[in-house]
């Protein structure tokens, strides 16, 4: 079993515009509006690379500064883990045109952006950490994949952890072999749990492995929005943390696993 | 950090298929670069390719995954009676708890590459026998070797650019001191494909010829492909006195460029310094350092700053990419296991393609085989966006 404490939360989805208004609509207190996801301007950015900045980017920046500053810390101290499913969409479908095209010759900043870990070095550019950060990948088991990382973290390390688990869109023709339709982020500041920590946090989560079957949302568009994004797939831990009570929530991970969370706000 | 044990490895790469063949090109001082001919790639440039991929056939049961990428996991895993102890040690632990850590940068890109060229000309639609799931996507390279190897624990694809199959020692460390699991198999495969070749060349860091790490006249990388795995076990009982132990992992960023290093080689130094505080280890006790040495101006000039600033000059160390090119996502994997070599088979392995060692480097850069009693090894890893990752490995006989 893993423990730790969350102190922070950021979300930035189709019709959920942070945390504050979000845990309203996990609540039920507002309607699920499925609209598309609003990018907030990334001023942590410089100037010039905030024109350029994908919306990986953009999206990884809005959710992971959200969580740090509801958790009262500077982002520079924070080590990171990144999860998502398979990088910036755009970004390759641009580089497979030129590759298909008479003139191969990409742009040097596309090349660089199409590193699965843009995000995550524009993060370390933005917030001025250099503290490890982590990039990982699992399909649509991203988001438990990355929750093992950063739980796993936060019990050896004894340090605090970001996880920053995100999607974006998919352009066509690549979105009929991944239909991804819209971009989604969740980030979560992960602590050790310690005897006295509760004060600060906003809930204590226990992880174990199962094979239980994973839950749904009651709400059908917020359960539609947590099937179609894989980073999306961490909603009922957010929905479990707006309850009173504690709660045991089983998430999507593998085809074979799933992650038990028991979640005490 | 509790140490791990190093089980098994193997690697494959342009040098060859296994340890023994790679020894022994290590021995010669071999190089594996040619002029590269690859697909329809018209670079002048130098390549580290493995032969033999196209014969490669994945099982029926498996043939979802078929690309170069996974021929190439395949073709890595099938050497050195890998497969058979990675079996032994699911017997040992149960399948469960086993974990399947792999670092890739482009996976198998290659095939979307190629899809794209055969669109439909009226829909824009890609080819149906294009599976993006099952080749393409970083993941599908760690799932495809954990259900070839029929574990059931954890998995993930770590997908850090240049350091993916370093850091992937790090989270099965991690999750094994957690209590998670307790073994995994760790390692990175990265194949050819026109992505890496075009971008490299965009940015002006492709070799014309083979390149040449740490040499006053390097001029960038040849890029390679390789797969290289480890299996790693929690300790429990007395070792092997000549039993590789992972010893420390050190991690850390650059917050500096997307594309380029700290000239100071400020990260670099962060992540080796934590490698070293994880094991216990003074910088003296280190008798090989594995570097990244890409072959680029930039970055052997700020590893270099990096590593003359922690070991002084006397530390001697080499980079592999002579003899494989840059193999990327596999690099750190591939690197860390040629460690453990310097360490099994008491020898400093060559820098091989250098000639004139850089006179503003201030390090012993090793150009002819040396022979040497390691006591520990580091291996160095660094990617874009200005990601570091340390390795260091010593015998368990020398930790005592």
């Amino acid at each position: 079993m893993l423990a730790a404490t969350i102190e922070g939360i950021g979300l930035l989805g189709p019709g959920l515009n942070g945390w504050t208004e979000g845990r309203q609509v996990l609540m039920g207190d507002i309607a699920h509006a499925s609209s598309a996801t609003e990018f907030p301007v990334a001023t942590s950015l410089p100037p010039s690379e905030r024109r350029r900045a994908s919306r990986a980017t953009k999206l990884v920046l809005a959710v992971g500064l959200e969580a740090s500053a509801a958790a009262g810390l500077d982002a520079s101290s924070l080590a990171t883990v990144f999860a998502s499913s398979g990088g910036d969409g755009y970004n390759c479908h641009e580089i497979c045109q030129m590759l298909a095209s008479n003139d191969r010759q990409l742009s040097p900043t596309r090349f660089h952006n199409s590193v699965h870990n843009a995000p995550a070095g524009y993060w370390s550019i933005a917030s001025g950490s250099m503290a490890p950060s982590s990039v990982i990948c699992a399909h649509d088991a991203s988001f438990g994949a990355g929750l093992l990382e950063a739980m796993s973290q936060v019990t050896t390390t004894g340090e605090r952890c970001l996880l920053i688990a995100y999607d974006t869109d998919y352009p066509q023709p690549i979105r009929v072999v991944r239909p991804v339709p819209d971009a989604f982020g969740i980030a979560l500041v992960l602590n050790r749990r310690v005897a006295g920590s509760g004060n600060r946090a906003l809930a204590t989560i226990e992880l174990q492995l199962t094979h239980s079957a994973s839950e749904s949302l009651g709400d059908p568009s917020l359960e539609n929005l947590r099937r179609a994004i894989p980073a999306a797939r961490g909603l009922p831990i957010l929905e479990a943390i707006t309850g009173e009570a504690p709660r045991t929530v089983v998430i999507d991970y593998l085809d074979d696993i799933a992650l038990s969370i028991t979640v005490t706000p | 950090m509790k140490p791990l044990i190093l089980s098994a490895s193997t690697l494959t790469t342009c040098l060859g298929r296994g340890l023994d063949n790679t020894l022994e090109a290590l021995h010669a001082q071999e190089s594996g670069l040619v002029p590269c001919h690859f697909e329809t790639v018209d670079l002048a440039t130098h390549v580290g390719q493995v032969a033999g991929l196209d014969e490669v056939v994945i099982d029926d049961t498996l043939s979802i995954y078929d690309c170069r990428n996974h021929r190439l996991a395949f073709l890595g895993l099938l050497q050195d009676g890998f497969i058979e102890a990675v079996q032994a040690a699911a017997r040992r632990h149960g399948a469960d708890r086993i974990g399947v850590f792999i670092g890739t940068s482009t996976s198998g890109i290659l095939e979307t590459e190629l899809a794209y060229r055969h669109r439909d000309p009226t829909t824009g639609a890609l080819p149906a026998s294009f599976n993006y799931p099952t080749t393409h996507s970083p993941f599908s390279v760690a799932e495809f070797v954990r259900k070839l190897l029929k574990l059931s624990g954890p998995v993930s694809t770590a997908s850090a650019a240049c350091a993916s199959s370093a850091k992937v020692f790090a989270s099965a460390q991690r999750m094994i001191e957690a209590g998670l699991i307790d073994a995994a198999v760790v390692g990175g495969v990265d194949s050819l494909c026109l992505t890496t070749l075009y971008g490299f060349n965009s940015l002006e860091l492709i070799a014309k010829g083979p390149c040449r790490p740490f040499d006053a006249l390097r001029d960038g990388i040849s890029i390679g492909e390789g797969a290289a795995f480890a299996l790693l076990e929690s300790i429990s009982g007395p070792t092997h006195n000549d039993a590789i132990l992972l010893l420390g992992v050190g991690e850390s960023s650059d917050a500096h460029h997307m594309s380029s290093p700290r000239p100071d080689g400020l990260g670099a130094r962060m992540a080796m310094e934590a490698a070293l505080h994880a094991g216990n280890a003074t910088p003296d006790r280190v008798g090989y350092i594995n570097f990244h040495g890409t072959a680029t101006p930039s970055n052997d000039a700020a590893e270099g700053n990096a590593v003359a600033s922690l070991f002084g000059s006397k530390t001697p160390g080499s980079s592999s990419k002579g003899a494989t090119g840059h193999t990327l996502g596999a690099a750190g994997a591939i690197e860390a296991i040629i460690a453990t070599m310097s360490i099994r088979h008491k020898f400093i392995p060559a820098g091989v393609n250098t000639s004139v060692v850089d006179p503003a480097i201030a390090v012993d850069y090793v150009i002819e085989n040396r022979p040497a009693n390691v006591d520990l090894a580091l291996s160095n890893s660094f990617g874009f966006g200005g990601t570091n990752c340390s390795l260091l490995f010593g015998h368990a006989v020398g930790t005592r």
